[in-house]
């Protein structure tokens, strides 16, 4: 995470060199509706949406953003929650949505009532939203074809996350089609992870004593340091674990890379993207031209790369990266 | 006239109406948006779902029974009616009275067997979900076209989800409070005994009563994709206590076959109100539930008093 003082003058410098266009919007009012807060990824969501948006709102950028979450994860429940956001007036609605469709019809109210609505990360699919949208599939194709590089091939072993959940299908299904490119890997075993240290490391150690030699481990974040123990703890040497982005994991690599020099990438999205969406919106306010569907990419951390992101990543968080508008832009220019 | 008003069981039957009455005042004080057609229309529009599907429960209410699994079975009639029914209309319908049919069963069993229903309708919450999963595995599905035009009818003057209300709740009313079979359904809940040794059938009563649970159920669903235009079978997991809470909000009693169908809708709009009202005072969601809670307490506490004055 960049530190408090540069990003508000980068912010302030952005507002200073954009001039007139930011002017249009100093009175317009965004809101996030956000469907669940219930883990770190989430939290540190929540956070870079409140840094950059009350400096935003400091500078008169715009001139409220609060964020909103829903007590139970439940599509009836944000659906209620974007109509009140309609009948308060907001000129534009960010929305983490629960269900990519079942939100359509409140969608398309706010739509209709002239408010702009921008999904991202839980996206939904009503045509007059905005999308910011996670290409999950590259990234685990990412995973097989950085191990592509490092590694003769060999034996992989899938941690999984959240069994059912669209994101870890998408993941896998991308993993999977990496291992079809690169012939010479081969999954010899799959375990669900949930997205969690603990569990990850149960299920590692679960499947361990069934496995022949593992060359490398692909996974979807959040499990890469509890995928680390359970090997340590079986006494079989390590092998090429893809992280997360986590501080834990990138604790982890940072020892062992001083240790001996384990060499790896972490890959995951920045909870940021909630920064990215708000200046989609807030570009959508001002009348610039916006594509209905961006893609965000993710956050990936190298070798040389560990130390600096590591010293930004809070103890029990995610690394991040929060979008200035000048960034928001470039992403929309698809750059 | 003075005697009439202040007596305990005119205050019952108000205090629905008059704690919703209060919260709609308190809700145009703070967002005088909401006090327009518009504003109306979308902040009741939730509420039919959620009235249905309280009638839903107050049917099993009456006969002494609850039912916990009516959030998965609106879920399981709102994937139907976003699958079957919009892509092969016949199919649907069919399955959608294979649902009533199935209610109308467990009716049957938990009479024949002697069985709780909670336990029957907890175990049976697992079963509609499962079923609901396996129809649509993810979100998605399309409401029907006319589903979506009804719940989206732009009625003149009044808002389709006041006038939906009324007709609900006067329609039940009819049914069950003054029709002579009415009087008999309730009068399982009072004394089945009594009833049965009349000669009624306890075992039909049940089943209509679960049947009626059931078709309002369907409604609910639908009425439920209509506004969301696509299903899920997690859509309506809240809806067991939001329809369990609004029977009680509304006046009824979980045993003795007393209870108000006008009263359950309205009750079921105040609950939804409730949301709207402390999301308009920028409480905190966390606090939200909590505050829900509070709300209900104290309506609750109020019947109390006036209970113990009737008794």
């Amino acid at each position: 995470m960049l530190n408090k003082a540069t990003m508000g003058a980068s912010i302030l410098a952005t507002a200073m060199s954009v001039g007139a266009g930011v002017a249009d919007t100093s009175d317009k009012r965004i809101a996030l509706s956000n469907n669940y807060a219930g883990n770190s990824w989430r939290q540190a969501m929540l956070g870079s949406w409140d840094k950059v948006t009350s400096a935003a709102v400091a500078d008169g950028v715009v001139a409220e953003a609060p964020a909103f979450t829903t007590a139970e994860n439940q599509v009836t429940e944000q659906a209620a929650q974007i109509q009140n956001m309609i009948l308060e007036g907001y000129d534009a609605i960010v929305i983490n949505a629960a269900s990519p469709d079942a939100l359509n019809g409140a969608v398309k109210q706010a739509c209709d009532a002239g408010i702009v609505v921008v999904s991202f990360d839980g996206i939904v699919t009503e045509p007059c939203a905005y999308r910011i949208a996670v290409d999950f599939k590259a990234m685990g194709r990412l995973e097989v074809d950085y191990l592509a590089t490092r590694l003769n091939g060999g034996n992989l072993l899938e941690i999984r996350g959240l069994a059912g959940v669209f994101v870890d299908d998408e993941i896998s299904a991308g993993i999977h089609e990496g291992v079809a490119a690169h012939s010479q890997f081969k999954i010899v075993g799959s375990v669900h992870g949930d997205w969690a240290q603990d569990v990850a490391q149960k299920a590692v150690a679960g499947i361990l004593p069934s496995l022949p030699e593992v060359a490398g481990v692909v996974t979807q974040g959040g499990d890469g340091y509890g995928a680390a123990q359970a090997f340590a703890a079986a006494g079989r040497p390590t092998p090429l674990i893809v992280m997360g982005n986590r501080y834990d994991e990138l604790q982890w690599w940072k020892e062992q890379k001083d240790a001996n020099g384990y060499e790896t990438i972490s890959v995951s999205i920045a909870p940021g993207v909630s920064t990215l969406a708000f200046w989609v919106a807030q570009m959508v306010l001002d009348g610039k031209d916006v594509p209905q569907d961006l893609t965000v990419p993710f956050l990936q951390i190298s070798q040389d790369t560990l130390e600096e992101s590591l010293a930004n990543t809070q103890p029990g968080g995610v690394a991040n990266v929060e979008y200035s508008l000048e960034d928001a832009m470039a992403v929309v220019a698809g750059k | 006239m003075r005697a009439y008003l202040t007596s305990p069981r005119f205050l019952r039957a108000a205090l629905p109406a008059a704690s919703f009455a209060i919260l709609l005042a308190a809700i145009f004080y703070v967002q005088p948006r909401a006090m327009s057609y518009f504003g109306m229309n979308l902040m009741l529009q939730y509420t039919v779902p959620i009235a249905l599907a309280t009638i839903a429960q107050m049917f099993i209410i009456t006969v002494n029974d609850l039912d916990l699994s009516i959030g998965p079975f609106v879920g399981l009639t709102a994937c139907i009616g976003a699958t079957l029914l919009a892509d092969t209309p016949v199919l649907g319908l069919l399955a959608l009275l294979a649902c009533i049919a199935a209610y109308a069963a467990l009716g049957a069993l938990i009479h024949w067997r002697n069985l709780p229903s909670l336990v029957v309708t907890l175990g049976m919450s697992f079963v509609w979900l499962g079923i609901a999963v396996l129809i649509l595995p993810t979100p998605g599905g399309t409401a029907p076209g006319w589903v979506k035009a009804i719940v989206g009818l732009k009625t003149p003057l009044v808002p389709f989800p006041i006038i939906a209300a009324i007709v609900i709740g006067i329609v039940v009313h009819v049914a069950l409070m003054t029709s002579s079979y009415g009087a008999v359904l309730r009068g399982a809940g009072g004394n089945p005994r009594a009833i049965g040794r009349a000669g009624w059938s306890l075992l039909k009563i049940k089943m209509v009563m679960y049947a009626a649970a059931g078709f309002f159920g369907v409604l609910s669903g639908l009425s439920l994709i209509g506004l969301t235009s696509a299903a899920d079978a997690h859509i309506a997991d809240r809806y067991t206590l939001y329809a369990i809470a609004g029977v009680i909000l509304g006046g009824g009693e979980f045993v003795g076959g007393r209870v108000s169908p006008i009263g359950a809708v309205i009750g079921a709009m105040t609950l939804t109100l409730t949301g709207s009202f402390l999301t308009f005072l920028k409480i905190s969601p966390d606090w939200q539930i909590g505050a829900q809670g509070g709300i209900l307490i104290i309506v609750l506490a109020l019947r109390a008093l006036i209970n113990r004055r009737e008794g």
